[in-house]
C-alpha cells in the first residue's frame, strides 16, 4: 500500500533525478495544450456558436508554442523529456531535434488556417459531430509523432491521428464520405497493422523501443539480424501511410469526398507524418540498411512523382487532380531521402515545409474557386479570373509554387533536389523531378486556363450561384498561407539553414542520442 | 426485452454495478482493477438501464451528455499530468500527498487523478456509443 513512512529507496537507479528545467516543458507542450483545449471543446460541442471562439484562439498559441519549441531547440540542440520519470529506456522519452519541431510549427500553421476557414465552411451540424474537438485531437496525433522518441509511441499517435482523421472523414455522413471513409479507414488500418508487426519484430530484435537506444544497438547487430527486411517492413507501412506509388491508391479514392477543410487538413499533414517516420527510422535507427535499400527508394520516388503528376493531368475534378499532386510531392520527399545526402535530405525537409503549406492551401483555395464557380469540375466551371480576381491572382502564385516554378517555395528544394541527384550521377532521378515538375505545370495549367481565365459557360447562370466570399475567414487563411509560400520562395535561407541543420541531426544523431542518454550511451 | 422482472431489476441492477465499478476504480492502484476496467463496468450498467427502461430515461438521468463527460475525463486526465510542473519534474511523473484523517492516512495522487480520468473517458464514449446503438433499434 502507499503510504507516506516508507523505507528510503534510492531512486536514482530507476528515476530521472535532474530537476525538468520549464523550457524543457516545450517539448511535451504542444500535446497537452492540444488534449486539453480539445478535451473543452468536447463538453461544449452542443454550442456551436462557441466552439470557433475557442478554437481558433487555441490554434493561435498552438503556432505561438510550436514556434518558442523550435527556437529552444535551435538554441540548444535536441531535447529530451521523459515521461514519469522513468529511465531511458524505459519510460518513454519524447526527443525533439530540428526536424521534429520544424514539422511542428508547420503543422500548427496549417491546422491553424484550417481552424479559420472551418469557421465559415463546417456548418452547425458539421461543429455538432466534432469538427473542432477532431481537428485538435488530431494535432495532438500529427505533433506527437513529430516529437516522440519512442517507436512504439509513435505508433500510439498515429492511431490517434487515424481515429480523429475517421471522425473528420464522415462529417456530414453523406453517401460518398463513407464511401471514401471505408477505402481510406481500410487501407490505413492495413498499413498500421504491418506498422505494428514491425515494431513487434524489432522489439524481439532489440529488447526496446526507445529510438535512441535502439540506434545504439542497431550499429552492432548488423550481421546478427534481418535489419534490411525490418526497415523494408517500415518502408512498406510509412511508404502506405504517405502514400507512395504502389501504394498511393486509398488517396485519390477519398480526399475528395469529405468538407473541403478536411481535406486541406489531410492534404497538408498526414501524407507528411508517413514521410516524417520514415526518414525518422531510416537515418536514426537504420542508417546502414537505408544504403542497402536506397535504389529501391529511388526508384520508388521517381515512379511515385511521376505517376502522381500523370494521374493529376488525367483528372477532371479540381479536388482529385490535387490528391495526384500530393502524391506526387511525396515522390520528391522520398526522392531527397533515397539520395541520403546532406544536400538531398535538406531538399526533403524543405520540400516537406513547401509541401505542408502549399497544398492546405490549394485546398482551400479549391474550396472558394468551388463556392465561386459553383462546383468542382474543371471543365464545367469558369470565369474565376472576371468575378473573383483576387482569389484568382492567389491561386495562381499557389499554382506557381506547387509546379516548383520561380519566385516561390517549390523552387528551391526542387532546385537542391536535383542538383544533389546530379552530384551522385543519378541523372534519371534529377530527370524524373523536372518531369514531374512540367507535367504538374502542364496540370495546374489546365485547371488555371479551364476554370480561372476561360469565360464562364454561357447558361450556367453563374451570376446567381456565385456566394459573396467573407474577406476575413474565408480569405484570410488562404492569404496567410499564401504569403508563407512567398516568403519562402523570396527569402528561403531561414528555412534553408533550419533544413541543414536539422539534417545534420538527423545524419549524425549522436546529439539525439546524447539529449536522451547523457552518458552517451556507454551504459 | 421489456419484460416486468427485468425492468424491475435494472435499476437496482445498475445502481449496484455503478457502485461495483467505484469500488473497482480505486482499488484499481495496487490490486487488480483501475479506471478501465471501472468505466467499462459502469457503461455496461448504463447500457442495461437503457435496454430495460429505453434510453431517454438513461440521458436524462446521466444529466451530461457522455461525450461531454469522455471531454472532462481526458481533461482530468491532461490536468493530472501537468500538475507535475509545479514540483520540477517530467509530464507524468506520479505525486503523492498523505492526508490524515481519523489517525488513518489518505494516499491522494496524481495517479489517482489520472485514473478517475481514464474512468470517466471510457465511461463516456462506451455509454455514448451504447446509447446510439440501443436508440438505432427504434425502441
Amino acid at each position: 500500500m502507499a503510504t507516506s513512512d516508507k523505507e528510503p529507496v534510492d531512486l536514482s537507479v530507476a528515476m530521472v533525478t535532474d530537476p525538468a528545467p520549464l523550457a524543457d516543458w516545450l517539448v511535451i507542450a504542444p500535446l497537452v495544450f492540444g488534449m486539453i483545449v480539445g478535451s473543452l471543446l468536447l463538453m461544449v460541442r452542443k454550442d456551436t456558436r462557441l466552439q470557433p471562439y475557442i478554437a481558433i484562439p487555441g490554434l493561435v498559441v498552438l503556432v505561438v508554442i510550436a514556434a518558442a519549441l523550435l527556437a529552444h531547440v535551435v538554441i540548444s540542440g535536441p531535447v529530451t523529456m521523459t515521461m514519469g520519470r522513468w529511465l531511458p529506456p524505459f519510460g518513454i522519452s519524447f526527443t525533439v531535434d530540428i526536424l521534429g519541431a520544424l514539422l511542428t510549427l508547420t503543422a500548427a500553421i496549417a491546422a491553424l488556417a484550417g481552424g479559420i476557414y472551418g469557421a465559415g465552411d463546417v456548418n452547425n451540424s458539421g461543429r455538432r459531430y466534432g469538427f473542432y474537438p477532431f481537428l485538435f485531437l488530431m494535432m495532438v496525433g500529427v505533433s506527437g509523432a513529430f516529437l516522440t522518441g519512442d517507436i512504439f509511441n509513435l505508433y500510439v499517435w498515429f492511431e490517434v491521428l487515424l481515429i480523429a482523421s475517421f471522425g473528420l472523414l464522415i462529417l456530414g455522413s453523406e453517401r460518398g464520405q463513407i464511401d471514401g471513409a471505408t477505402k481510406y479507414a481500410f487501407l490505413n488500418l492495413v498499413a498500421t497493422t504491418f506498422f505494428l508487426i514491425a515494431t513487434g519484430y524489432l522489439y524481439g530484435i532489440f529488447g526496446t523501443l526507445n529510438m535512441a537506444d535502439i540506434a545504439i544497438k542497431a550499429k552492432t547487430m548488423e550481421e546478427k539480424a534481418p535489419l534490411v527486411t525490418l526497415l523494408s517492413l517500415y518502408f512498406l507501412a510509412f511508404g502506405m501511410k504517405a502514400a507512395a506509388f504502389p501504394v498511393n491508391f486509398w488517396l485519390p479514392a477519398s480526399y475528395h469526398t469529405p468538407r473541403v477543410v478536411v481535406s486541406a487538413l489531410f492534404a497538408g499533414l498526414l501524407t507528411k507524418v508517413g514521410v516524417y517516420a520514415f526518414m525518422r527510422v531510416a537515418f536514426v535507427l537504420f542508417p546502414a540498411e537505408r544504403d542497402i535499400l536506397g535504389w529501391v527508394i529511388a526508384s520508388i520516388a521517381a515512379v511515385t512523382m511521376i505517376l502522381g503528376a500523370m494521374g493529376a493531368l488525367a483528372q477532371t475534378d479540381f479536388r482529385r487532380l490535387l490528391g495526384y499532386l500530393v502524391i506526387s510531392g511525396i515522390g520528391i520527399m522520398f526522392a531527397g531521402i533515397a539520395l541520403a545526402s546532406p544536400d538531398g535530405v535538406s531538399a526533403t525537409i524543405f520540400y516537406a515545409v513547401h509541401s505542408m503549406i502549399v497544398m492546405t492551401a490549394l485546398y482551400l483555395a479549391s474550396g472558394l474557386a468551388a463556392r465561386a464557380s459553383g462546383g468542382f469540375s474543371i471543365a464545367g466551371s469558369g470565369g474565376i479570373y472576371t468575378t473573383h480576381p483576387f482569389l484568382a491572382a492567389v491561386t495562381l502564385i499557389l499554382f506557381f509554387a506547387v509546379s516548383g516554378l520561380p519566385p516561390f517555395s517549390g523552387l528551391w528544394p526542387k532546385v537542391i533536389l536535383v542538383k544533389a541527384s546530379l552530384d551522385v550521377g543519378a541523372w534519371w532521378l534529377a530527370g524524373a523531378v523536372l518531369l514531374s515538375g512540367f507535367l504538374t505545370t502542364i496540370a495546374v495549367g489546365r485547371v488555371w486556363v479551364l476554370s480561372y481565365w476561360r469565360p464562364a459557360p454561357a447558361g450556367t447562370g453563374d451570376e446567381q450561384d456565385a456566394e459573396n466570399l467573407n474577406p476575413l475567414i474565408d480569405y484570410a487563411p488562404l492569404v496567410l498561407l499564401t504569403a508563407i509560400v512567398v516568403a519562402l520562395g523570396v527569402f528561403p535561407q531561414q528555412v534553408l539553414e533550419l533544413s541543414q541543420t536539422g539534417t545534420e541531426q538527423l545524419l549524425n544523431p549522436i546529439d539525439y542520442i546524447r539529449s536522451v542518454f547523457p552518458s552517451g550511451g556507454e551504459q | 426485452m421489456r419484460t416486468l422482472i427485468f425492468r424491475t431489476v435494472a435499476p437496482y441492477l445498475s445502481s449496484l454495478m455503478v457502485l461495483f465499478s467505484v469500488f473497482v476504480l480505486l482499488r484499481g492502484h495496487n490490486e487488480p482493477g483501475g479506471g478501465f476496467i471501472g468505466g467499462l463496468i459502469a457503461a455496461s450498467a448504463f447500457a442495461i438501464y437503457g435496454i430495460a427502461c429505453g434510453v431517454s430515461p438513461v440521458r436524462r438521468a446521466l444529466y451530461f451528455h457522455p461525450m461531454g463527460i469522455s471531454g472532462a475525463g481526458l481533461l482530468m486526465a491532461s490536468v493530472a499530468g501537468l500538475l507535475s510542473v509545479f514540483s520540477g519534474v517530467p509530464f507524468m511523473t506520479g505525486l503523492w500527498l498523505y492526508v490524515p484523517i481519523f489517525r488513518e492516512e489518505l494516499a491522494l495522487s496524481t495517479v489517482l487523478l489520472f485514473d478517475v480520468g481514464v474512468y470517466f473517458v471510457v465511461v463516456g464514449a462506451i455509454t455514448s456509443i451504447a446509447l446510439a446503438l440501443e436508440e438505432r433499434e427504434g425502441d
